[in-house]
């Protein structure tokens, strides 16, 4: 492939590029600017006028706190819970060959295959016929569903790189199973873990589809936001949310960037 | 080790699919509104009914077009990551693909709404360039125009796609990055051209991404009620139609069998992809 990169890309393929990353970048930058608009009752563009006026005032909005609370409280259990159940199926779907592997890695993409509706109502159907009521709990028991997905994507390609003669080595210098696990398989997989629970608490901070489903009257940020989208009633308080959202969740994906980027080159050279 | 996640998924999940799948056996009585717990396959029948299979047509149209408009515009972002992008660019074009792919999914559709309401940031900029008849002329196309892009197939269209547009480059990227590079030296020695290489031997290699890909787009759109009902005209798409009859119809059986339309078609999808191999894309 080298040679041919020295040629390199025609300006018909640069121009299609810049084109694609401006339609994926430009419309969320948006969103800062209109953080800021001295307009309250429209989208106009450009905004007539800049101010910090919104910051302030969405400060002091209670319900906006109670939803980020909520929302914060739900993605980081969903997230801890994801990392456990995530680790524990990447390790065993890697380490050995069974019967119903294949089955079982089915059963981890569905969730993420299947339209998030679908997930939504199914469990809404069980909750009502298990007649068990809307609680944290069940925002959890939905959100931690693709959570176990993405730390399991993350930890099985991280297993993948791993060599089993390392454990093999460890075993055969006389380490028992749990020194094996705490001195070389966790110091392995731990970054990819970090990362993934990192995606996972990003993915459930930002989940609405299943939770419209399974939270009953409790608001979640997102539940908060689409309430605004669906009924725009405080225009500026929701830009500034959608900013909040923004930053919030840019970090996490960065941070699992960095602890992750070896295993991505690493697939990508493969 | 397996028995925890297995339950929670096996238990919590494919058991709360059945109880789903369970209920679109059963049907309502029309008059009372009460569910009656008997097998038939009247649920299923209503499916059919014009007005009901218009939001099939019209919600698999949509996810067609979508997921062939991503496969367009993330091919060549995927093809110059791939082929071109090198050390700094390369993660480059890895965070400018990763990002939007896990930012908020409704600040990405609230961003939409700024950008295609009336007074936003397009019409603005058909009016400074003086083409204002252009998008008259567009929202004037009947079925997929409508007073305004925030309330036409168009507007509708855009937001899918710039809102599932990452799932399209990234497996393509991964396929692409597999093709060996001896594979397209052997093509130009042999005498092919740079056009011949690319459609004789990178896109079909590349093709296993691209359906990886689709499914994620296809899957996706099918699912989604909530870009329909903030962008979009008022006929009604699948995931739509399921959220309304569970929720105030309080029709549970044929939001049932409404749910189980894209878990079929995503079955037959699936079970073609997993034949070309799309699965080591992902």
């Amino acid at each position: 492939m080298q040679s041919s990169a020295k040629t390199g890309a025609s300006i018909g393929l640069k121009f299609s590029v810049l084109a694609g990353l401006l339609f994926l970048h430009l419309p969320v930058l948006l969103i800062f600017l209109y953080a800021f608009t001295t307009e309250e009752k429209s989208y106009q563009f450009p905004p007539p006028g800049l101010t910090f006026k919104w910051l302030a005032v969405t400060w002091g909005r209670q319900d906006v706190w109670e939803a980020l609370g909520l929302s914060l409280k739900v993605a980081s259990i969903a997230a801890i819970i994801g990392v456990l159940l995530g680790a524990l199926c990447a390790a065993a779907i890697s380490r050995s060959r069974f019967f119903g592997r294949e089955v079982i890695s089915l059963l981890v993409i569905l969730p993420i295959a299947l339209p998030g509706i679908v997930t939504g109502i199914a469990l809404r159907s069980a909750f009502s016929l298990a007649e068990i009521p809307f609680s944290f709990w069940t925002i959890i028991l939905g959100h931690a569903t693709f959570c176990v997905v993405v730390v399991y994507n993350n930890a099985i390609a991280r297993f993948r790189r791993t060599h089993g003669s390392l454990i093999e080595a460890s075993m055969d210098l006389g380490a028992n199973s749990f020194q094996t696990l705490r001195y070389v398989i966790l110091p392995n997989i731990a970054t990819a873990l970090v990362a993934g629970g990192m995606l996972a608490f990003a993915l459930s901070f930002d989940e609405v589809i299943v939770t419209t489903f399974t939270s009953g009257q409790q608001t979640t940020l997102p539940i908060w936001m689409l309430e605004e989208l669906v009924r725009p009633r405080q225009r500026p308080v929701t830009n500034v949310v959608a900013m909040v959202v923004v930053l919030v969740t840019f970090l996490p994906i960065l941070g699992a960037y960095y602890l992750i980027r070896e295993d991505e080159s690493d697939r990508n050279t493969r | 080790m397996l028995a925890l996640p297995v339950l929670w998924l096996g238990v919590v999940y494919v058991g709360s699919l059945l109880a789903l799948l369970v209920q679109s056996f059963f049907s309502i009585d029309e008059f009372t509104g009460v569910i009656q717990y008997e097998f038939t396959l009247k649920t299923y029948l209503e499916l059919l009914r014009p007005s009901n299979l218009d939001i099939i047509i019209r919600t698999v149209t949509m996810a067609t077009v979508v997921t062939v408009a991503a496969v367009v515009i993330a091919f060549p972002i995927a093809y110059y990551a791939t082929r071109y992008a090198r050390g700094k660019w390369k993660a480059f074009f890895y965070i400018a693909v990763m990002m939007p792919l896990w930012s908020s999914y409704l600040v990405k559709v609230y961003a939409w709404k700024l950008i295609l309401a009336k007074e936003g940031i397009i019409n603005w900029i058909f009016i400074k360039m003086h083409l204002t008849s252009v998008l008259e002329f567009l929202l004037a196309v009947p079925v997929i125009g409508g007073n305004s892009l925030s309330v036409s197939y168009i507007g509708t269209c855009l937001v899918f796609l710039y809102v599932w547009l990452p799932f399209m480059i990234l497996p393509i990227q991964a396929a692409l990055e597999r093709v060996p590079s001896n594979v397209i030296e052997a093509s130009y020695d042999l005498g092919a051209t740079p056009r011949q290489t690319f459609f004789r031997v990178i896109f079909p290699l590349a093709m296993p991404g691209v359906i990886a890909g689709s499914i994620f787009t296809f899957s996706l759109t099918l699912g989604d009620y909530i870009i329909p009902q903030i962008v979009g005209s008022s006929r009604l798409f699948l995931g739509q139609a399921v959220y309304l009859h569970q929720g105030t119809a309080g029709n549970i059986p044929l939001a049932a069998a409404f749910s189980v339309v894209p878990i079929f078609i995503m079955g037959c999808y699936l079970w073609l992809a997993k034949r070309a191999g799309a699965f080591d894309a992902i």
